[in-house]
């Protein structure tokens, strides 16, 4: 038996590879395994390679497999385009009509199997997906009665008749691979879950459930990939609460619509990608200026320009960092999972208002979309904290029609905030310099004096865990520093290292700005060698960790991969090793 | 109740001395009063360019926000706070060049509140370029050969796009200025008043003489009826988009709010943040 299991469905776009996982995942999930699947694709609807890639383990996992068990294939270009994945000895379960063959050079076992022959005589081609289910979950050594129910529930809407057809087609891939396989075959066979059904998600469903219990109740959006899914998840949630998704014309009025709804008073949040944002960076400078609360997720993906929207990247750092013309008082949060993501989009509508100013939620196309069992998500851990903000202030009458003083100076830089629409509380706010009751004043007396009320804000900000430090040692060879997606892959790296009595401590910057050098000063001074990974061309949190720790800059090597795909743990065990052998 | 006077802050404008501006403002104060609303219910967003300081010179809550955007800002707000009244102003250049595609999914969109333009087929704040609104031939700062784009015809493309309050004006005629903002404020559905503004520096061209000779009353055609999306299209047509009045209304089309599934009937600013623990608990177990 074994811990964990590597299985992939390939096929055309649009002939339900995606639901095939689905139905495979939800089985396992409800066994009690750990989930990881990512799913390859492109930026089309119909046609197209695309695989799905689910790794099943009895332990918690959170990257993707460097090889693949079991390859589930409808056609040949899935074989062909998978074909170096495999480890030798995995098991390829290939639809019989396309005469699959395997290219020379492994040792892996080919197995033709009627999916579309069974799917038609259950009732109807499509439900070879149901076939390849059934056969896969039979490799596994797990009887296709499991599944029956996750069936029953995702047919139930379509009838009577669809659910039996399928149950049949389920049960036909299973004896059909009995037929072929009477032994379980023991590389495949998996050890039980431990039956506790968890929670299956993506990232951008934390992120955007973290936002419904924060408080959000208001979104204005853009489609876009690999963003698409937050709005998509509020647009149904958020009239059960009152509130509104509004689709725009634009990314620049996706923004300012939500720094419109968020000066208004609700907590209101816009959510992107990479060229969205930087059609929002004028408006992310107007909500620093006028002092509004604003959140704004960027899922990233492969740039520059419209890049490859379907591919993982983490390049937006540097951009994001210095998002506006002129210096504006910004918070960068970059959740290190998509259990973090939760509760950092909490936190992040907590901040904005606290600390009056924009916010950015910094994840990845990974940590968004790829699909995961999660621990419970915890209800005390819901905080709601609005800070200055009065909603029932007892304001003296306004006898002068003179604003009030929104932009007060203030020991700590933040100003009292109340709604607009009060009596006695009328007041103005201007994209331009401004004086303390809002109206545009140009002399530098008050220049400086609301700039270094804007930018000392930041001073008082505690963020509960600026870097997601794993120590095992006092000092070490190795300190492993990543940010977002990455901590899985970096995690498991480290495991191969430490076998080899390569020390190596680990930590996942999550507060991006402001810089938590305080924090990461005495972790780098512990390591012997620093590598930063991160996937980018340039390096950007290396770039940055030397420009803040200058003292430890020369040990600082980065590795980066930019290739479109997310890092597995081989590929960076084998960077580090590189990065000793070049540096011994 | 409040006065005219009481909506305005005695900054003086910096507007130039015969700006068309100045009318404009007075005619928002007249109707402001007219509504019998107090200052404090009022939330002005203007945009950028001379036209934009409006905000600032009125006492009412203010919005000064970036080139463009005063419409997608204005929206926010009034779908957080739909107590809110909520006006936003701005200039051609802003709201038909630059913000041109917030204007036109505004006027589809159909949210609730009033959106007034100040005209003066110019860039006047900085110092006289070509607007979207600029005849043909001409000569400005950008256009030292004159103007070879066709002049947008903001109204025609209002009612292409399913608005459903279109009107214009002239700002040195308040009464049916003060009338036409009375109305668009009281209109249940977006409100769009394009009001002719002559910039007396840099426009020598469209003058308060020459709007005085070029304009037609909507009223003074025999049979003009303003329901009839037809008739005002035709006569725009005919009179090459220089009429004033009440162009277009529509009231049997629901605002945006209206139609909304699930909008809050009370101001969303007062909406409980937090959610019950049985509700989060009925939101997770959609995930397994």
């Amino acid at each position: 038996m074994v811990q964990q299991i590597a299985w992939k469905v390939g096929g055309q776009q649009g002939e339900g590879i995606e639901s095939t996982g689905e139905i495979f995942a939800k089985t396992l999930n409800r066994l009690g395994y750990h989930l990881y699947g990512y799913r390859h694709f492109s930026s089309r609807i119909k046609g197209g390679h695309t695989n799905n890639n689910i790794r099943i383990s009895t332990t918690p996992v959170q990257a993707i497999a460097d090889q693949v068990d079991i390859l589930v294939a409808f056609d040949q270009e899935s074989i062909d385009f998978c074909f170096h994945e495999l480890r030798p000895g995995a098991m390829v379960l290939a639809e019989s009509t396309i005469q699959p063959h395997l290219p020379p050079g492994k040792d892996v076992i080919l197995c033709p199997l009627p999916l579309i022959a069974l799917a038609t005589e259950a009732g109807r081609a499509q439900m070879k997906n149901m076939v390849a289910v059934g056969a896969s979950l039979a490799l596994l050594g797990i009887s296709s009665e499991l599944c029956q129910d996750v069936v029953r529930e995702i047919f139930a809407a379509k009838g009577d008749a669809i659910v039996n057809s399928n149950l049949v087609a389920l049960q036909s891939g299973e004896t059909a691979l009995r037929a072929l396989f009477p032994e379980q075959h023991p590389d495949l066979h998996l050890a039980p879950g431990d039956g506790k059904k968890r929670l299956f998600m993506i990232g951008n469903e934390t992120t955007a459930l973290g936002l419904l219990a924060g408080g959000c109740r208001f979104m204005s959006a853009y489609p876009i990939t690999p963003a698409s899914d937050i709005m998509e998840y509020l647009t149904k949630k958020l009239p059960q609460f009152g509130g509104v998704m509004v689709q725009t014309e634009d990314e620049i009025a996706a923004v300012t619509m939500a720094i419109g709804a968020n000066h208004a008073g609700v907590r209101a949040i816009t959510a992107s990608s990479g060229p969205g944002l930087a059609l929002m960076t004028e408006a992310i400078g107007l909500a620093g200026m006028t002092e509004t609360p604003l959140v704004v997720i960027d899922v990233q993906r492969s740039g520059p320009s419209t890049g490859m929207p379907t591919k993982e990247e983490q390049a937006d750092l540097l951009a994001m960092l210095y998002a506006s013309p002129g210096e504006i008082p910004k918070i960068v949060i970059a959740p290190d999972s998509a259990e973090a993501a939760f509760y950092d989009s909490i936190e992040a509508l907590n901040l904005a208002e606290e600390f009056q100013c924009p916010v950015i939620l910094l994840t990845d196309l990974q940590l968004g979309m790829a699909q995961q069992t999660l621990p419970d998500l915890d209800y005390q851990r819901i905080q709601i904290r609005r800070g200055k903000l009065d909603l029932h202030p007892q304001l003296p009458e306004q006898s002068e029609p003179v604003p009030c003083k929104r932009f007060l100076l203030t020991d700590d830089g933040i100003s009292p905030r109340f709604l607009p629409g009060i009596k006695n509380g009328i007041f103005h706010v201007t994209g331009l310099e401004h004086d303390e009751i809002g109206r545009p004043a140009e002399g530098s007396a008050n220049r400086q004096a609301q700039m270094e009320k804007r930018l000392y804000k930041l001073a008082s900000l505690h963020f509960a865990e600026p870097v997601r430090i794993d120590q095992r040692h006092a000092t070490s060879d190795l300190l492993l520093i990543g940010w977002n997606a990455t901590a899985g892959a970096i995690n498991e790296a480290r495991e191969r290292l430490e076998a080899d009595n390569i020390t190596a401590n680990c930590a996942q910057v999550r507060l991006l700005h402001p810089f938590p050098t305080a924090t990461l000063t005495p972790l780098l001074a512990a390591a012997r060698q620093v590598v930063v990974i991160e996937q980018n061309a340039t390096g950007q949190l290396a770039q940055l960790l030397q420009m803040n720790l200058p003292a430890s800059a020369e040990k600082i090597v980065s590795l980066r991969k930019y290739d479109g795909n997310p890092f597995k743990p081989g590929e960076i065990d084998a960077g580090i090793r590189e990065v000793l052998h070049g540096h011994s | 109740m409040a006065t005219a006077k009481d909506f305005q802050n005695h900054l003086k404008p910096n507007w130039c001395p015969g700006c068309g501006d100045f009318g404009v403002q007075t005619a928002i104060q007249r109707a402001f009063a007219a509504s019998g609303l107090e200052a404090h219910e009022f939330m002005v967003v203007a945009g950028i360019g001379c036209s934009g300081r409006m905000s600032g010179y009125l006492h009412t809550n203010g919005f000064h926000g970036i080139h463009g955007r005063a419409l997608p800002l204005a929206q926010g707000m009034k779908l957080a706070n739909r107590a809110l009244t909520v006006v936003a102003v701005g200039g051609d250049g802003d709201g038909f060049a630059i913000g041109a595609g917030h204007t036109l999914h505004a006027l589809r969109r159909n949210i609730d509140m009033t959106y007034i333009v100040m005209d003066n087929q110019i860039y006047g704040l900085t110092k006289g370029q070509a607007s979207p609104h600029s005849g043909v031939g001409f000569m400005t700062k950008s256009t030292p050969y004159g103007v070879i784009e066709s002049p947008l015809s903001i109204l025609q493309l209002a009612l292409a796009a399913g608005a459903t309050f279109v009107a214009q004006a002239f700002s040195k005629n308040p009464d049916e200025l003060v009338a036409l903002i009375t109305a668009g404020i009281r209109h249940q559905g977006f409100s769009f008043i394009n009001v002719m503004s002559p910039c007396v520096t840099y426009n020598h061209f469209n003058t308060y003489a020459w709007f005085t000779e070029h304009l037609v009353s909507l009223a003074s055609i025999e049979g003009y009826d303003a329901t009839n999306k037809k008739q005002a299209l035709n006569t725009l047509l005919d009179h090459h988009d220089l009429v004033t009045g009440l162009i277009y209304q529509d009231r049997e089309k629901k605002s945006y709010q209206e139609l909304l599934h699930g909008y809050s009937a009370t101001p969303l600013v007062e909406a409980d943040l937090r959610l019950p623990q049985a509700t989060f608990a009925e939101l997770l177990a959609e995930f397994g």
